[in-house]
């Protein structure tokens, strides 16, 4: 890297829009469109006997109604399962609208067009379903217990059962090593159902162009080219007849990668059918029933340990609720499984997981996907074992640590991408070292004797994670210099507010030497780059920064060819500096990479000055090679795909102080410190945004949000007003520190940092709330409720 | 999350929306800030054939202190009233609670008589009227030339057609989760607060899951000291504690002493007894009846301290 603007605090360029009205979600699309609205299954289980919609017809400005009967083709099949695995031997989607059967509140089983929003609702009201009420299966316990099933050819509601091993260095097997270990412990925790939560839901918006016979989407997705085969497959379409672009989009964490949603492939093939532009716009109760939820897994957990708190053996068997179906196959569980080591070497492992089928709503990744599980479980076990030996917390953590030498450490197991988990590199002892210091933990037991003299209770937490980030397969990036000098990137992978548009034009300003006002940046939108696989497991930075660096180097080699030919210089000696490029040391030998794009293309026809200097007559060509030389191309652009032999694993450890109300049980975080690891920092401002807000999202998955369902299978706070996300006042300030270890394994040395911030969290505040209580907490989220409960049980 | 149909009426006086509340009854609903009602609408919880709104009344706007209280008219947003100096010098209990409702965006737009008027047990407002023992004024309209009722105070309302007006006291106001005296055909044109009487003092205590939430439990608490500065009378009004607020008097608890040596906790056992507090999924019953008692004593020592402070 050449100029200051890789690794520097410049601010999101987006966020004057963003913030002040002007962004373009997908709801702002679309003012003329129909509208589409769902009737949704209110049982979470029954037969579907008959649908009436004879009282609907005599809405005025009604439009059409749509059952699975009315599906064509493949429309009729179930939604794809897009990520298949071995261990999935019951994988099961859904259709599109109901057939027959519905397996969880929310569940689409017909679909109204109208002339707005409002009529559809209407018309949606008088629709009268009549259901045969099944038995429905809630909690996982149950559902791995019932008799009753939730798929009828799923035997035991199992989708997938898993085991990964890895044995002793002496060969032992896991459950030999913790039968000889000095100190054993085993028990069980449990962690509650959230989700992602987007402020904007899903959206849908198609149009239709008959004359051309193609077809626009817009959808709110974290992925733009995967709904474009997805719906081009479902629709029967030519490829290049689909085009499918993510507008503005409030929020993904994880819900907006599942895809094609029903309503997906449902309102582009009502557009086609009508001829009309058709919009869908998910409210918040039909988000909370019908997109995703996350994070619910009760974890049995036994150890074998030494004197020192050395991990010699740990076995972990996982039930994991899946939800109704399992479009996104078995990706969680993966990760918690293979993502539960963290920073340790442990002597052996063994983890096993059942998926479990339940009525409720499926279970697809939730920022963190699977880590904040796996994490609790570690960190919670770390905790037990200083707590059974009496040793301070950060000691046992310490002794466990793979050291800075033991880099790549291979932890023997199978990740998410079906390949080794290897990590790259990372400084765990460093981590813990500056966190330490961050939240002043060696004085803490001080302040917290003078707090106990004042009647106040506080406690501090500690934990610990490694991620596996910029998951591949791959993605691309395209730079194009156009005559007027200025730098268009494109990448395929889509924005949710993650601050793109700055991080991927400081990397392509100070890859190619332009001020960064010249650059702009497009992603997610299939009509400027079609081959991506999207935004999620903390990959954008990684995958397409790193191929938007790679394109801006041929750019740039490119560049500088022709500018030595202008300049009659060795490319070798230039530099490009401000957008202009210039003979090392030579004042006055220079040449605008404007100029530069113009020379790039020969033209016959001008329609500008710039233009009229590449044309046939301007004198400057050589008539000793054809205009563009064989194997050029006109223009000067360059386009060029990452694709990392495996993921690189950032990490991380964070700290809390928290306060416990003697009386009301009431729990305050106090202080919220985080070290964090994420490689280079290409805008350490926008990863310290990403901190804040996993922080966040992870204090509304320790104390605040939880998904309450009846045993009916009814979800009781399908609203903002019940499902408690925390407000500004309940997120804590959070101090943090960085550590930069960069990654070997990409041109950037850049580490993804999208997750991060949501992993530990459960951990950190479960570990802090035990230190002041000196109650276990096994379980979370918890409440003050809860805490108040177990401080009449304990006593 | 969009409303079924309704008529609209936009009412440029009070008679005309009491009018529109004789002729439709039940079937009509008043818009003032919409917090409450805009949501229930929106989840089709509510269905009202028409919906009525005053917010073009702006007669209805005032927060009128008087020596003997404070009148707030029913387009008051409680944003003007939490920063209203002579309300608060008049009333602090106001402040105190106005300060825990919901959030600022919500407080601006919010009504301190549509509040009262949706008498949800878990809200502030209604707590704090049932223990000032204070009234919400009631119009509707009368036959022809009915001569308006409690005429010094028919001016306040409007001019223009003849109406009844009633004041109901909070104890008789609050009929149930929800529910209020306010009939079909009425419109609750304001609330009246009284004033803090001498040497008394007031403080608000809840616990809600996150701030500005409804709470699990609050107590707002009024004790009133005599001249030796000893306990007079002492009171609470519990939220979430029953299907109205729940006015529990502890004067005799408290004992007829100086506040440091009151009967403060058998005054909170007494409050928690009263209590019926309900499981819901945030908290469990015994949790909230817990909070009760503990805010109960917070609340009645806070208040005892603005009492000697004042």
């Amino acid at each position: 890297m050449t100029t200051k603007l890789f690794g520097e605090p410049v601010r999101r360029r987006e966020d004057p829009r963003l913030l002040t009205g002007r962004g373009r979600y997908l709801d702002d699309l679309g003012r003329d469109a129909l509208a589409a609205a769902f009737v949704r299954s209110p049982h979470a289980h029954a037969v579907i006997r008959d649908i009436d919609v004879s009282a609907a017809l005599d809405v005025d400005g009604l439009v059409a109604i749509y059952t699975w009967e009315d599906l064509p083709d493949r429309l009729a099949e179930p939604l794809p399962l897009l990520i298949p695995h071995p261990a999935l031997t019951h994988g099961r989607t859904a259709y599109p609208l109901a057939r027959e059967r519905v397996r969880h509140v929310g569940e689409p089983v017909v679909m109204v067009v109208a002339r707005d929003r409002y009529v559809a609702e209407d018309a949606c009201a008088l629709i009268r379903v009549d259901y045969e009420l099944l038995k429905p299966v809630v909690g996982v316990e149950e559902a791995a217990q019932s008799a009753q099933l939730v798929h009828d050819d799923v035997p035991g509601n199992v989708g997938a059962r898993m085991v990964q091993e890895v044995p002793s260095a002496g060969g032992l097997d896991v459950r030999e090593v913790i039968e000889d270990a000095p100190h054993t412990l085993a028990f069980r925790l449990d962690i509650e159902r959230s989700a992602s939560t987007p402020l904007e839901g899903r959206g849908v918006y198609a149009r239709w162009d008959a004359d051309d016979s193609s077809l626009r989407v817009y959808s709110s997705t974290q992925t733009s080219t995967s709904v474009r085969m997805a719906v081009a497959a479902k629709l029967g379409l030519p490829l290049p007849k689909v085009e499918v672009i993510a507008p503005d989009v409030g929020g993904g964490f994880g819900v907006k990668i599942v895809h094609p949603w029903p309503e997906e492939v449902l309102v582009p093939w009502a557009a086609m059918l009508l001829n009309r532009e058709v919009k869908w716009t998910e409210d918040r109760r039909e988000h909370f029933v019908s997109s995703a939820h996350e994070r619910a897994q009760v974890q049995f957990v036994r150890v074998g340990f030494d004197d020192e708190g050395r991990v010699l053996g740990l076995e972990v068997t996982i039930l994991h609720d899946h939800g109704a179906y399992t479009p996104y196959g078995i990706i969680v569980p993966i990760i918690t499984s293979t993502q539960l080591p963290g920073p340790y070497r442990l002597g052996a492992y063994r983890v096993e997981f059942s998926s479990i089928y339940t009525n409720t709503v499926q279970v697809t990744p939730y920022r963190g996907a699977g880590r904040p599980q796996a994490v609790f479980c570690m960190e919670r076990t770390m905790d037990r074992i200083a707590d059974h030996l009496g040793l301070d917390r950060t000691a046992v953590r310490a002794v466990n640590f793979i050291q800075p030498e033991e880099f790549p450490y291979d932890q023997g197991l199978i990740f998410q991408d079906g390949r080794p988990l290897i990590y790259d590199s990372g400084d765990y002892p460093e981590s813990l070292r500056m966190l330490k210091e961050l939240i002043g933990w060696d004085s803490f037991p001080a302040e917290k004797e003078r707090a106990a003299a004042e009647g106040r209770r506080i406690g501090i937490g500690v934990g610990c994670y490694v991620e596996g980030t910029g998951v591949g397969p791959y993605e691309g990036g395209h730079v194009q210099v156009t005559s007027d000098g200025r730098v268009h990137v494109s990448t395929g992978l889509t924005s949710q507010g993650q601050g793109h548009e700055t991080a991927f034009a400081q990397i392509a300003a100070a890859e190619l030497g332009v001020p960064l006002e010249r650059v702009s940046v497009v992603t997610g939108d299939t009509r400027r780059f079609g081959y991506a696989v999207g935004t999620f497991a903390s990959r954008a930075a990684v995958m397409s920064g790193n191929a938007i660096a790679l394109a801006c180097r041929k750019v740039r080699e490119k560049a500088l060819r022709i500018a030595a030919d202008a300049l009659e210089a060795d490319p070798r000696d230039l530099e490009i500096t401000d957008g202009m490029v210039h003979v090392a040391g030579t004042p006055g030998a220079a040449i605008p990479l404007a100029t530069v794009a113009v020379l790039s293309n020969p033209l016959r026809y001008a329609f500008d000055e710039e233009a009229a200097r590449a044309t046939q007559f301007a004198g400057a060509a050589s008539f000793d090679r054809p205009p563009v030389p064989e194997g050029d191309e006109p223009g000067l652009e360059g386009r060029d795909y990452y694709s990392p032999i495996r993921s690189t694993f950032a990490s991380g450890m964070h700290a809390a102080i928290v306060e416990t109300d003697p009386l009301t049980a009431e729990i305050r975080i106090l202080r919220y410190a985080v070290v964090h690891d994420c490689g280079n920092l290409i805008n350490p401002m926008i990863v310290e945004g990403q901190i804040h807000g996993g922080v966040a999202q992870g204090v509304g998955g320790a104390l605040y949000e939880r998904m309450v369902y009846d045993g009916h299978g009814q979800l009781l706070n399908a609203s903002f007003m019940d499902f408690l996300m925390p407000y500004a006042t309940e997120v804590p300030h959070v101090e943090t520190a960085h550590l930069e270890t960069p990654s070997p394994l990409n041109p950037l040395g850049i580490k993804g940092a999208g997750e991060a911030g949501v992993i530990p969290v459960s951990a950190v505040i479960a570990s802090a709330i035990e230190d002041a209580e000196g109650i276990p907490i096994d379980k979370m989220p918890i409440s003050p409720s809860e805490l108040f409960d177990l401080r009449r049980a304990a006593s | 999350m969009k409303p079924p149909p309704f008529d609209y009426h936009a009412p440029r006086s009070v008679a005309e929306a009491l009018d529109v509340l004789a002729a439709e009854g039940e079937r009509a609903k008043v818009l003032a800030g919409g917090q409450s009602l805009i949501p229930l609408l929106n989840m089709r919880l509510a269905a009202p054939g028409h919906l009525v709104d005053i917010n073009r009344l702006t007669g209805l706007a005032g927060v009128e202190v008087e020596p003997d209280g404070v009148r707030i008219g029913a387009l008051a947003r409680h944003a003007e009233v939490e920063r209203s100096e002579p309300a608060a010098a008049a009333q602090p209990l106001l402040r105190q609670a106005l300060g825990l409702v919901a959030h600022p965006v919500v407080r601006n737009r919010g009504t301190v008589v549509g509040s009262l008027v949706h008498a949800d047990p878990a809200a502030e407002l209604p707590a704090v009227l049932t223990l000032l023992g204070g009234s919400v004024r009631l119009a509707r309209r009368g036959g022809p030339g009915t001569p308006a009722a409690g005429s010094s105070t028919a001016q306040d309302v409007a001019a223009g057609g003849s109406f009844v007006v009633r004041d109901v006291a909070a104890g008789e106001f609050f009929t149930g989760p929800l529910e209020s005296a306010a009939g079909p055909g009425e419109l609750a044109v304001s609330a009246f607060f009284p004033a803090l009487p001498p040497r008394s003092g007031t403080a608000f205590r809840e616990v809600a899951r996150r701030h500005g939430d409804y709470a699990l439990a609050g107590v707002a608490a009024l004790v009133v000291l005599d001249d030796d500065l000893r306990i007079t009378s002492a009171a609470v009004a519990c939220v979430s504690a029953g299907p109205v607020p729940l006015l529990v008097d502890v004067t005799g608890e408290c004992g007829h002493r100086p506040p440091a040596s009151a009967g403060w906790a058998g005054a909170a056992r007494a409050v928690q007894d009263r209590a019926e507090p309900e499981d819901d999924i945030h908290a469990t019953a015994g949790y909230r009846r817990h909070l009760i008692g503990v805010l109960a004593e917070r609340a009645l020592r806070d208040a005892a301290r603005e009492a000697l402070n004042g």
